[in-house]
């Protein structure tokens, strides 16, 4: 029997070490798909065990994440915080067991929870993992300013909308405001709480992130954006003469002007803008057709997601919408020029594609991407990234740039944004006033830079469902944002 | 050296591994270093020496490794259980006191000569059927997470299925001797009591609701009529039947579709009939090459969610052992752990090819083939190698009647190598 037994014996050992090639594959092989998959709550529970690091705003002091410590089956566990409440609640995100993560504690998790790669840190990481030590992750040091982020909320009190600002020579992300907000310390626990909130504006979902997600019709701020095609294709130029009757003629019908009571009469283009005149703007789209001014629109980063630090699902892309999808016309025939051209058509775009328009025009025409890190540091103090800024496109010339923004400057001094007027500091803006389809009821916009001769903020500001215009609702959010932003003007701010 | 001088030397190897695996179970959970886990080793150093002295005088020529092993696996059982609940670790303490006095009564009981048990052979086959039959019996039978294994009597309960695994193969092995040659010759007539044991594996199938058990029984047989006829054609059509029967059955009853189906794709529903299997796999996976360390791993929730303590993998400390050391110990330290069981099979083969007579290479070699293959069909079930089935993983797993009987094992193997060793020297 003893061959038997000894053939027994290697099916045995055959079938144990298929056992140990079988725990191979899942330990070595299939380990890291295992653990990206959603429903990993044990991978996400695991995480907690990380101490994860911390966000703060540009100051470098204001904590908008931390930790907190708690013992729980005999294992030390943190437990995320959120100190500044809803007020960077849609850029920084949560992060937890139950609703798994969003914004920047998603996108950044790997370095929040240091695992991202680099000799040094991977080394570090995997020492303390040898001796037991909890891990450690890094810090993320954002580019949003405490003290304008808290006026932009102030200002936009009992209202909907969004205020994005952005610093025009580096993509900086100095204020990113989406209204409603929410307490992200409630997502864990509470999540029932934040959804049932009410909200005055008809899209009342606090958890979305209206200065990336919220798709608005422009208005006349789209008027920047055909101002710079129409300057920029060498078709038209500052002192381009129109007459204005009050409305235009399109497809043999009258497309009215905001006030038909009161025609310009004989006005040049940089009037036009600066009063905002409807009809010669869609005169404008008329001559220059509907696909070209689509081409300009591309070159500012309609049509792309933009780019951010915020995760893909949370972004939106700007352009002409139709049955809810991006729609990318290939016929000049698909599209209404003139009605593009004053910002009518069927557009939705993005706060932070507006304040992308404005801070290309006040950086000459350059593009940056905007960014939200200003740097990540290991918890030893040392620094594993820098901001580094990033020219995305070029989508006008330096002159064309120069030419709108004149005509931006005159919207400010003397046209519809007289209410950004700031002290000492030339401005240059421009107003929308978007129809909702309910009578009475806009949304607002405001569009700026300052100081326009030296630019250092672009700002987007969009109001939703108000009765002003853009003039009296937008811009005056826009002017005491700057304000916060402008060291010399700094004292005038009220502090919160 | 002699024998017993080598357990003893590796019985203090596995004594101070066990003080260490406590200690650093006990350091990661209280962040503290307490004499509680030096008792706790000392007294189970102490327990296996009972064991050591008990063999010294009944076995002194059997096979040193078998009870260091025994010693290293129901030591790592022990400190994972008590990682992962410290009650369920006094208790199971508590079993493998019992089961060390169960090896020293078996030793002591038959330390002249086992072989007398082969005249008891067929008292042994009826034994084995009616502890198969006890589940089913109404009133003492219960089912547990689906599978008819259990028998509750009073506050106590049990597995017969583990004693009916050792009385089997005693049946077997008495049996086989006794027909192997009429049986190697292949007619037909002589293999009616085959067919019987092969329908008996079936009506267990079907009545246990557990592939796994049916396997483990049907499997120990094949291969003990493989080493008794040397007929691999024997065993050849022994698999097809049990293929053919499992595939019927498969076809009646829901609840082995379900293991089946699970087992191809467990994300087809990994709410429910996925979920077990699933998060044992999150947990193997989260352990990748080196493990979290003993103490380290995750297996509750944490707080925050509104659901702390809640368990993350069902029946971690029972069927799911094997994933929760994969966690913590990593791929090196279950792939150890795999190696001190094929050590474990191949002492018990080397056993089976030293005995002197049928009876006692039957006996050793369905012992050590039984335990082996019981390995196999629940780490196999874990890793996805076959459909999953809730058995006990051999003196790791929580649970008194596994770890009675396998000890009850070892004895039996220690027993054989003995006589077999005494008669060489």
């Amino acid at each position: 029997m003893n061959r038997q037994i000894t053939r027994l014996a290697v099916v045995a050992i055959v079938l144990l070490t298929a056992l140990i090639v079988a725990t191979t594959y899942w330990q070595a092989w299939a380990a890291p798909s295992l653990a990206e998959r959603q429903d990993n709550a044990l991978q996400r529970v695991a995480e907690f065990r990380i101490k994860r690091g911390r966000i703060l705003a540009a100051d470098g002091r204001t904590v908008l994440a931390s930790n907190v410590k708690r013992r729980s089956n005999g294992q030390t566990v943190y437990l995320r915080r959120y100190p500044t409440r809803g007020l960077f609640a849609h850029v920084v995100g949560y992060s937890t067991q139950v609703r798994s993560r969003a914004g920047l504690e998603q996108a950044l998790n790997d370095f929040l929870t240091g695992a991202n790669t680099n000799l040094d840190t991977v080394l570090d990481t995997t020492f303390d993992k040898l001796r037991g030590a909890t891990i450690e992750g890094n810090d993320v040091v954002l580019t949003l300013r405490p003290r304008a982020q808290r006026v932009a909320y102030e200002a936009m009190v009992g209202q909907c909308g969004s205020v994005v600002a952005l610093e025009p020579a580096t993509g900086r992300v100095l204020v990113m405001a989406s209204v409603p907000t929410y307490d992200p310390n409630l997502v864990e626990r509470n999540y029932g709480a934040i959804a049932r909130r009410g909200t005055p504006c008809r899209a009342g979902a606090p958890l979305v992130n209206r200065a990336t997600q919220g798709l608005y019709a422009p208005g006349s701020t789209f008027k920047v954006v055909t101002a710079a095609a129409a300057l920029d294709s060498g078709r038209f130029e500052l002192d381009s003469t129109f007459n204005d009757p009050g409305y235009c003629i399109e497809y043999g019908d009258r497309v009215n002007n905001y006030d038909t009571t009161r025609p310009f009469g004989t006005v040049n283009f940089l009037q036009a803008m600066q009063y905002s005149i409807n009809s010669v703007f869609c005169n404008v789209g008329i001559r220059m057709t509907a696909l070209p001014i689509i081409e300009y629109m591309e070159r500012f980063g309609f049509y792309g997601l933009p780019p951010l630090d915020t995760p893909d699902g949370e972004r939106k892309a700007s352009g002409l919408y139709e049955g809810g999808k991006l729609f990318r016309p290939k016929d000049p025939n698909q599209v209404d020029p003139g009605r593009l051209a004053f910002g009518q058509e069927r557009l939705g775009v993005t706060p932070l594609q507006m304040a992308m328009v404005a801070a290309a025009i006040a950086n000459s025409g350059a593009v940056m991407r905007p960014q939200l890190v200003q740097r990540v540091q290991a918890p030893d103090g040392k620094r594993i990234t820098r901001l580094r800024p990033d020219e995305l496109n070029r989508a006008v010339s330096r002159k064309t740039a120069e030419d709108v923004t004149r005509m931006m400057e005159a919207v400010v001094q003397n046209g519809t944004g007289t209410a950004a007027q700031l002290p000492g500091v030339s401005v240059a803006g421009k107003t929308g006033t978007a129809e909702t389809g309910v009578a009475g009821r806009n949304n607002a916009w405001f569009l700026a830079f300052a100081p326009s001769d030296k630019p250092r903020i672009a700002i987007a500001v969009v109001v939703e469902n108000t009765n002003g215009t853009g003039g009296q609702v937008a811009a005056p959010i826009a002017k005491r944002v700057l304000q916060a932003l402008m060291p010399a003007a700094s004292n005038s701010v009220p502090s919160g | 050296m002699s024998a017993r001088n080598r357990e003893l030397v590796n019985l203090v190897v596995v004594g101070a591994l066990m003080t260490l695996g406590f200690a650093s179970v006990y350091i990661a959970l209280s962040e503290q270093v307490s004499t509680t886990s030096l008792s706790a080793a000392g007294f189970f150093f102490a327990l296996y020496l009972i064991a050591h002295l008990v063999a010294r005088s009944t076995v002194p020529h059997a096979d040193p490794y078998l009870l260091p092993m025994t010693a290293l696996l129901t030591a790592i059982g022990l400190t994972e259980i008590y990682r992962l609940d410290a009650d369920d670790a006094f208790r199971q303490g508590i079993w493998v006191v019992v089961g060390v006095a169960l090896f020293a009564s078996t030793l002591i009981v038959l330390r002249h000569d086992f072989r007398r048990l082969e005249a008891y052979r067929y008292l042994f086959g009826i034994g084995a059927i009616v502890l198969l039959a006890l589940p089913a019996l109404p009133g003492i039978g219960a089912t547990v997470n689906g599978a008819t294994l259990w028998v509750r009597a009073g506050p106590i309960q049990f597995q017969p299925g583990e004693f009916a695994k050792l009385m089997l193969i005693v049946f077997l092995a008495g049996y086989l001797q006794e027909k192997r040659e009429v049986l190697a010759q292949g007619r037909l007539k002589d293999f009616g009591p085959l067919l019987m044991i092969w329908g008996g594996a079936m009506l267990v199938l079907v009545q246990t609701n557990d592939l796994g058990s049916a396997l483990l029984y049907f499997g120990i047989f094949l291969a003990m009529l493989y080493v008794a006829t040397g007929r691999v054609l024997f065993a050849a059509l022994g698999a097809a039947l049990f293929i053919g029967g499992a595939v019927v059955v498969h076809q009646f009853v829901p609840r082995v579709q379900e293991r089946v189906s699970t087992w191809l794709d467990p994300w087809a529903d990994p709410e429910d009939d996925g979920y077990q299997i699933i998060q044992s796999l999150y947990s193997i996976a989260n352990g990748a090459f080196g493990g979290t360390g003993l103490g380290r791993g995750t297996f509750y929730n944490t707080p925050g969610g509104g659901n702390e303590g809640e368990p993350l993998i069902p029946f971690a400390k029972t069927d799911f052992i094997y994933s929760a050391l994969a966690q913590e110990l990593g791929l090196i330290g279950v792939s150890a752990l795999l190696l001190v069981y094929m050590l474990f099979v191949l002492r018990g083969m080397r056993i089976a090819l030293l005995a002197g007579d049928g009876f006692s290479k039957l006996l050793a070699a369905g012992l050590t083939f039984g335990f082996a293959l019981q390995t196999f069909i629940i780490v196999g079930g874990i890793v996805r190698l076959i459909p999953l089935t809730g058995i006990t993983l051999p003196f790791v797993s929580y649970g008194g009647s596994s770890l009675l009987a396998n000890f009850v094992l070892v004895a039996g193997l220690m027993l054989v190598s003995n006589r077999a060793n005494a008669r060489a020297a």
